[in-house]
């Protein structure tokens, strides 16, 4: 049915963790995005997350602010992301989720927005502002169009909010794993083990459960996945790669590095 | 009308929380204290205390009798909120959530600002409770409103300037919230205007009502009866809202001035009532200048602290109830209103308040001399006199 269920099903009879990668549509710029997105088809990433950037990115630290910024400045729009998304799906099958701002969906209208992304390609969305409380006409509008909607916990929610939070979420649970913006992390602290595990004391097994906000390397990776978690989500770590490599260089280099992390997913 | 403490912060449509994850226990966390002191007797009382004794309430209602004259027609009342200690609004604000966020036992309070004046009212407010202080701050404003940067920094706050995306007041919050999400155990986020998440609308709101309930009491005492008409300028709106609230259910009209900028039609001006759509940002559904597609718009005003694309919701709803008429003035009406009240009162305004100046000058022309118009002065204009002198001496030169 689902794109990222069917995922998770392949990767739990092969034994394996997700690799979720993310990238900002239209940094470096289009042609960019796409080399990027061909790395990481070929470095074995399972599910790729896009951002439609946005102009005031509140829950991002400064290398995927920076990123959106840029994206914006060239002319990335609404538009352009569709036809980006149309594009990606000619080559490749692999889950595709999109993540931005409340507003930007509220403003064409939940339905409107989740079911033009639905057609071009996309299967899940990720709204790092929408909260539970909030979110009746955005979860309605998305299945209505069979869209997964990947909702954020963070080490701080209650165990009984978990719960409700999962109760909405399909495809995977988001647990971000640092008091912070997106960005990376040197080390991670105790109580990110202790969010994950208890995260997934919660929802025993009705869901995936994917981390992200600071992994960065396979080392983090493995200790996070160690813990227990289904998916490590890494995104700012890919964007500086793609901030300092010259175009004809993008698909290669993003090729090993998510090689790299890939490893990290699959026990020996 | 009044919505005394609506449910889920829903002002009809607007309002809400929309927010990241993290940030849910802090806001109920704030919403539970809030709910637990805001009619305490304690909590009220030391708050008088320093109402009364620190920030120099009550304010007068001052009859501005020369503009009166001038302009021909209702009387100009003002209320003299730019008499407050740090002269501005700002302070009864921040006394009342930085005593709350002591009772929370929050040592860490962090503040965005636009002009500067909620940035010195929480730095005061802060010293004089014994709280550590930082200040978020548009670069863009950081250098067209210095004095306020070295008084935030003398009252020991650390002053961050914010280079990111449009370098104003959005951009000041949107990095507040970045560090409350960073810092979310330890920190209290002091938020100035009647923006935000569910519940700080509401709490900035009704610490900003004492405006609002001496205007009552004094128009009641001075001309008998409750004012014909208030203006109040709205950034965010919290002096506007403070001002309307109390005088939600009288028989007066009321009037919230935006910034017109360079004009409506122009994409230089902050006026969200009167030319935005709805959308979400910063934790709230409101009105907001933004593009087709939900980007956020650059905004302007020649006055830093109305230079805001959002407007908080409970404006929204009482725009969209009709009960408040919002309207917009120009740039270059505020610097006339501005000179305007200096010479005839000899009382130099916030370029913010010389909005509402300027336009119940206009409004006052058409009424009959029996009316009565209360202006609420939120702010003086000592820091704006450097912002005055280059407008005039740019608009000669275009003029020669």
């Amino acid at each position: 049915m689902s794109r990222i269920k069917d995922k998770f099903q392949e990767l739990k009879r092969k034994k394996q963790k997700a690799l979720i990668a993310y990238l900002v549509a239209g940094y470096p710029n289009e042609k960019g995005t796409i080399s990027a997105v061909r790395g990481l088809v070929k470095g074995g990433a399972d599910i790729i997350e896009l951002g439609l950037p946005f102009s005031d990115p509140l829950a991002d630290g400064p290398v995927i602010q920076n990123a959106s910024y840029l994206a914006l400045r060239k002319g990335m729009n609404f538009e352009k992301f569709v036809s980006q998304v149309q594009r990606i799906r000619k080559e490749t099958q692999i889950p595709l989720v999109l993540m931005t701002y409340s507003n930007l969906l509220y403003r064409h209208g939940y339905d409107k927005f989740v079911s033009m992304v639905k057609e071009a390609g996309i299967d899940g969305l990720i709204l790092p502002d929408m909260a539970l409380e909030e979110s009746k006409d955005f979860v309605d509008a998305a299945h209505r169009n069979g869209i997964d909607t990947i909702f954020l916990i963070s080490p701080n929610t209650s165990p009984q909010r978990i719960r409700k939070i999962a109760d909405i979420s399909s495809g995977f649970l988001y647990l971000v794993s640092v008091f912070g913006t997106t960005g990376m992390q040197q080390q991670f602290q105790r109580y990110t083990s202790d969010a994950i595990k208890n995260a997934k004391k919660v929802i025993n097994g009705k869901i995936p459960l994917g981390v992200g906000f600071g992994v960065s390397n396979p080392d983090q990776a493995r200790v996070i996945l160690q813990n227990g978690a289904d998916a490590i989500i890494v995104g700012s770590a890919f964007l500086r790669i793609l901030e300092k490599t010259p175009h004809e260089k993008i698909e290669a280099k993003i090729m090993s590095f998510a090689k790299n992390l890939k490893k990290a997913t699959i026990s020996k | 009308m009044k919505l005394a403490y609506p449910k889920n912060g829903k002002f009809g449509e607007f309002g809400g929380r929309f927010i990241p994850e993290t940030l849910v226990p802090a806001v109920e966390e704030l919403e539970e204290a809030y709910l637990k002191f805001k009619d305490d007797s304690d909590f009220t009382s030391e708050l008088d205390y320093y109402l009364t004794h620190y920030a120099g309430r009550p304010t007068p209602l001052y009859f501005a009798k020369n503009l009166s004259k001038a302009v021909g027609g209702a009387k100009i009342y003002l209320k003299r909120e730019d008499l407050l200690h740090g002269g501005a609004h700002k302070i009864n604000n921040t006394l009342g959530q930085a005593l709350l966020a002591k009772r929370m036992k929050k040592k860490r309070i962090i503040a965005e600002t636009g002009a500067g004046q909620h940035g010195v009212a929480t730095a005061m407010a802060c010293a004089v409770l014994g709280l550590q202080s930082e200040v978020y701050m548009g670069y863009k404003d950081t250098q067209r409103q210095k004095l306020n940067v070295f008084r935030m920094k003398l009252l020991g706050t650390a002053v961050h300037p914010v280079k990111e995306g449009t370098q104003t007041l959005k951009d000041a919050i949107n990095e507040a919230i970045r560090d409350w999400i960073t810092n979310v155990k330890t920190t209290y986020y002091l938020l100035g205007s009647a923006v935000g998440p569910h519940p700080y609308p509401v709490m900035v709101r009704d610490f900003q009502s004492v405006i609002g309930k001496e205007i009552l009491t004094q128009m009641k005492e001075l001309e008998k009866k409750s004012p014909d008409s208030v203006v109040a300028c709205v950034g965010g709106g919290s002096n506007a809202i403070g001002t309307f609230y109390p005088l939600i259910d009288e028989d007066t009209d009321m009037f919230g001035i935006e910034a017109g900028g360079k004009g409506i039609k122009t994409e230089h001006h902050s006026a969200t009532l009167a030319v935005g759509s709805k959308g979400i940002l910063h934790g709230m559904l409101t009105y907001l200048l933004q593009d087709k597609e939900g980007q956020i718009s650059d905004t302007h005003s020649i006055a830093a602290g109305l230079d805001y694309p959002g407007v908080g919701p409970e404006h929204a709803y009482l725009k969209d109830a009709g009960r408040v008429k919002y309207d917009t003035v120009s740039d270059n009406d505020a610097v006339q209103g501005f000179l305007m009240l200096a010479k005839q009162e000899g009382i130099i305004p916030a370029l913010e308040s010389a909005h509402a100046v300027a336009y119940a000058m206009k409004m006052a022309k058409k009424m009959p001399k029996s009316k009565t118009i209360v202006i609420t002065l939120s702010g003086r204009g000592d820091k704006d006199v450097e912002v005055v002198e280059k407008y005039l001496s740019e608009n000669v030169k275009n003029k020669g």
